[in-house]
């Protein structure tokens, strides 16, 4: 019996930013393409999503900005994840221009989803990142 | 009597056209021709009794509606360090405004000073950082607060900011019953949808009921509440849950209120609402139009409210945020406009029109400028202004009212029976079962689905997509520098107070937090003026009110 | 990082390091490379933690409770972990795990670990047992195991913790939802939560009132103890203090009386019930997929053999021929 076990991907919020719309749909649409959510939702810091990376062995950590600190919090993120030896790519939804995403792209950020991602192009990233780095 | 062009009128409705009339005669009008473009002279009203005006006030809470006055054009401004927002706001008011609407920065609405950890990266980007009464004098530095109106949007930490101004008010030797503004104050809803809350939910209904005694005995032109849909419908809900979780949270105000021991008439008036506009155009009017009929009814049949004003549902209105694309943004324009007329012909109070570059970015001055423009050109140009209701009479517009209503009255019997009987405690119930924030996730995820499977079209997203390519320019960037500017102020004003008077105003604080029966704002205004930190503030309420985590998920 | 051997997982392991820990627990959930090697381990190093199986209705407040629960031992200098068991939709797969929202594991240092109900190996049923081991032999004491509690799978899962802890809601008609699903007879301790609401004494009442019966009928002596009932209120943490002494008071009854050997004497026979039940499984549907099986399907298809004689035939091969290949470690 082939056995292919689902991919793990750890969802959040950093800061303290409250829009959580967008989260919320992007977990549903990712379970509903098979993948197990570790929702961890609002008001998160680099520190407690490292933690749940490593507790619950996640392929991936998906972020959700929508306050402009993207460019200081997700880069934050990657360094988080670098500086604690975990090699899950970060991929980050949100209001992000297209000058930022680049940015972000050059900090570390595997996939930048602006709003009006469809849900197969947020399944497509996750997937890829994820292939990227296994 | 030219106006009523649909016949079939009893008596009774006779009386009501005339007393239509008569209020309508009473009132001052503006100095513009009531005529078409063309030159045919309009009635103030069309159709069918009750008129605007008349309870239950569906078609208007005014006899003459906009021939009186405009709705209010109101734009937010707040961004950077209180100076740089100061500067914004004197502009303003050399423009010829009198109403200051203030946007906090993040770490302010949820409490937190510049200098804490969950601040990084967010002071002074999405509004006004303000962390002590000196900020607040910055912020309004050489502005006659008894001549201006303040809006200040900000749930959560409101007691701490209102303490602020107040103090500033007292400082600048400015009678407390002389000033006038409102602040957003409505903490139900950050649990359903906006999720700014701090405390848990019933402490945090407590401050709104201190806040209301307070402005009621020493602030009457202050609106200590602005009960607010506008954040329920972004979070995803549809038009009738917005409706419905809006007024319900209003009602439960109501009941705390009247558990406080305050009379429903002398606070019931100064309750505003804010709603929002989205792009299903009859929806959105037969919402507006239900939520004024709502509020009448249950105002009086309920709660026993014998004063007009009470009865009134007036709210403010602000073009749907969610509606706007990221994809050729300068659709939005379009998108816009087509809301504000809505909210015009659903008779609103005041309005605030998004821009179009919101989807991407903070808005730039240009696409806050055309937003302000669109409702100017529905306002002036397109002569919806010279008729009360408009749309009321038709078939469909009416459909649309009562079956919005209808959805709210399911809405509430269900609350009603989750809280026995009460309002607030099927509120409470609902926040702690997950009820409002399942039903939002729901109605988003639907929405959602529709977009990807293509049932629903959303212009340059699933269909028309030619262009898409382009990348957008032009956007506002906050200078990063605002952050360590703040801090620094903040370090001083730390440094330059009596710690020890700090010390004591938090203490009393904690301690008065500990008895329901105190009001809090007094000993929140010593403590705002001892120069304690907002953070401090929330902190010493936080140590015996707890904080509050959501507990429901998805 | 995924390329760590593992002997250096292992080595890793005894400091409860988090990545360490939280890469075993897949390995073994999984049945992975070197799982045999990391049950062995874990097996030998296991029985130390107290374990603890927290059930209730969805929306009892069982998520709220452990997180009170992590911060009352944290407190008490004590290292907790969690198992937190939620649904897997049905149609796609996949789950949304959110149980660790309501527990800060930063703040309280616990290990908290989410697990879908499906997408294991041999069924949670083995993949819970696994896991705990794992977390017990890294050192963590207690192990809460939480889990909604619908389904046979999930109470024989509590059912077999030391001590089983069943969450209702004052007001929801839990307890009389609780006692149709078997979990009245399994549970040590019941908390009565939302306690501020009325209806929290109707609920304590109905509870007493079916262990009344349950003493008549016999259960309470199997159990050697009658379960005491603690009111909470997770909102505000009230009583959440009273549920962790009850918690304690249950295992100090556990080690003198002795229940606490035979509570895992039956987790054990559980487990290796469970876990030669999957064997079988497996043996079953590879036999008939194979030449034998073939021939067994045919002939009772021809009407040559019942199917009932054709099912003995199978059987028959399964066991006069053991397979010397773990099926667990059959990967394709």
């Amino acid at each position: 019996m082939p056995h292919r076990p689902a991919i793990r991907i750890v969802l959040a919020k950093l800061g303290l930013d409250g829009h959580d719309r967008g989260l919320k749909v992007v977990a549903r649409i990712l379970r509903d393409a098979g993948m197990e959510v570790i929702y961890l939702g609002l008001r998160q810091s680099a520190e407690s999503v490292v933690a749940a990376v490593e507790q619950e062995d996640a392929h991936a950590v998906g972020l959700s900005l929508h306050n402009a600190s993207h460019l200081t919090l997700a880069p934050r993120m990657v360094g988080a994840l670098a500086a604690a030896a975990i090699d899950a790519p970060v991929i980050v939804g949100g209001i992000i221009p297209d000058d930022d995403a680049d940015e972000l792209r050059r900090a570390g950020v595997a996939a930048v989803l602006g709003p009006g991602a469809s849900a197969d192009e947020v399944v497509r990233a996750v997937r890829d990142a994820v292939a990227g780095r296994s | 009597m030219p106006g009523r062009q649909t016949g079939g009128d009893s008596s009774g409705g006779d009386a009501q056209h005339a007393a239509w009339r008569e209020a309508y005669e009473r009132s001052e009008l503006r100095d513009v021709p009531f005529e078409t473009m063309s030159g045919v002279p309009v009635e103030a009203v069309y159709g069918q009794p009750p008129y605007p005006g008349q309870y239950p006030y569906t078609r208007g809470v005014y006899a003459s509606m906009y021939r009186s006055r405009l709705w209010t054009m109101r734009m937010f401004a707040g961004f950077g360090t209180p100076s740089d927002t100061n500067a914004r706001f004197k502009e303003l008011l050399r423009a010829g405004g009198t109403g200051l609407s203030t946007a906090f920065d993040m770490p302010t609405l949820m409490g937190r000073d510049s200098d804490s950890d969950w601040a990084l990266g967010e002071v002074g980007r999405a509004g006004v950082a303000v962390d002590t009464l000196l900020d607040m004098a910055d912020l309004f530095a050489d502005i006659d607060l008894s001549a201006v109106s303040t809006s200040m949007t900000v749930n959560g930490p409101a007691p701490v900011l209102l303490a602020m101004y107040v103090a500033l008010a007292d400082q600048n030797g400015v009678a407390r019953r002389d000033l006038a503004g409102t602040i957003q104050n409505d903490i139900l809803k950050e649990y359903q949808a906006q999720k700014e809350y701090i405390f848990p939910p019933r402490p945090s209904v407590r401050l709104i009921t201190d806040m209301i005694a307070f402005t009621t005995a020493d602030m009457p032109r202050w609106h200590p509440v602005s009960i607010s849909g506008y954040h329920i419908r972004e979070a995803g809900s549809t038009a009738a849950q917005e409706l419905a979780f809006t007024l319900a949270n209003g009602f439960a105000y109501v009941e705390a209120a009247i558990a406080a021991g305050l009379a429903v008439d002398d606070f019931a008036p100064r309750l505003s609402f804010f709603f929002n506009c989205h792009i299903d155009f009859f929806e959105e009017i037969g919402k507006l139009r239900a939520a004024r009929r709502i509020w009448a009814r249950w105002m009086k049949e309920r709660f026993g409210a014998r004063d007009e004003r009470s009865l009134l549902c007036r709210f403010h209105t602000q073009t749907a945020g969610v509606s706007l694309t990221a994809r050729q943004p300068e659709n939005n324009i379009a998108r816009v406009a087509i809301q504000a007329l809505a909210a015009a012909l659903a008779g609103t109070q005041s309005l605030h029109t998004d821009a179009h570059d919101e989807a991407l970015a903070l808005p730039s001055e240009r696409a806050a400028r055309i937003a302000l423009r669109t409702q100017q050109i529905v306002a002036h140009e397109t002569g919806v202004t010279n008729v009360g209701d408009p749309l009321g009479g038709s078939d469909f517009v009416e459909a649309m009212t009562d079956e919005m209503e209808r959805q709210a009255e399911e809405i509430f019997a269900h609350l009603l029976e989750l809280g026995d009987g009460s309002v607030i405690e099927g509120v409470y119930e609902a926040i702690e079962n997950g009820y409002f924030v399942g039903q939002i996730a729901d109605s988003a995820y639907r929405f959602e689905r529709d977009i990807n499977a293509g049932r629903r079209i959303v212009v340059g997203v699933n269909r028309f997509t030619e262009g898409n390519d382009e990348r957008a320019d032009d956007l506002l960037r906050v200078d990063p520098s605002v952050e360590e500017h703040q801090r620094a102020r903040l370090a001083r004003a730390k440094r330059d107070r009596d710690a020890r008077a700090v010390a004591e105003s938090l203490r009393r604080v904690a301690l008065e937090a500990a008895d329901p029966a105190t009001n809090l704002m007094p000993v929140l205004i010593d403590a705002a003026r001892a120069h304690a930190t907002e953070g401090e503030i929330v902190g010493a309420l936080e140590s015996v009110f707890g904080t509050y985590v959501e507990k429901t998920v998805v | 990082m995924r390329a760590e051997s593992i002997e250096e997982l292992l080595a890793g392991a005894p400091s409860g390091e988090r990545r360490v820990v939280g890469r075993l627990i897949s390995i073994v959930e999984r049945d992975g490379d070197g799982a045999e090697e990391i049950a062995e381990w874990a097996h030998a190093r296991s029985g130390r933690a107290h374990i603890v199986g927290i059930t209730g209705a969805p929306g009892a407040g069982k998520s709220t409770l452990v997180g009170g629960l992590l911060a009352v031992w944290a407190k008490a200098g004590r290292r907790p972990a969690v198992l937190a068991v939620d649904p897997t939709s049905p149609l796609t797969g996949g789950a949304i795990l959110g149980d660790r929202v309501r527990m800060d594991s930063v703040a309280t240092g616990a290990f908290v670990r989410s697990m879908a109900t499906r997408g294991h190996r041999g069924g949670l049923a083995l993949a819970v047992p696994g896991a705990v081991r794992v977390l017990d032999a890294a050192g963590f004491d207690p192990v809460v195991v939480e889990t909604t509690g619908v389904g046979q799978v999930e109470v024989d899962i509590v059912g077999a913790a030391d001590t089983t802890v069943l969450v209702v809601a004052a007001g929801w008609g839990d307890a009389v939802q609780a006692s149709k699903a078997g979990l009245l007879e399994v549970a040590d301790l019941f908390v009565v939560n939302k306690a501020d609401r009325h209806g929290a004494h109707d609920a304590r009442r109905d509870l007493d009132l079916m262990l009344d019966l349950g003493r008549v009928s016999g259960h309470e002596d199997r159990r050697g103890h009658r379960p005491e009932i603690v009111m909470t209120t997770s909102t505000t943490g009230h009583g959440v203090e009273g549920v962790a002494s009850a918690i304690d008071e249950h295992r100090r009854h556990l080690v003198e009386s002795g229940e606490r050997a035979r509570a895992y004497h039956r987790r054990i026979a559980l487990e290796v019930r469970d876990r030669a039940q999957a064997l079988l499984v497996t043996r079953v549907a590879k036999l008939l997929s194979s030449e034998d099986g073939r021939v067994a399907l045919d002939a009772a298809e021809r009407r040559a053999m019942t199917p009932a004689a054709a099912a003995r035939a199978v059987a028959a091969r399964i066991i006069a021929a053991p397979d010397r290949t773990s099926p667990e470690h059959d990967r394709s």
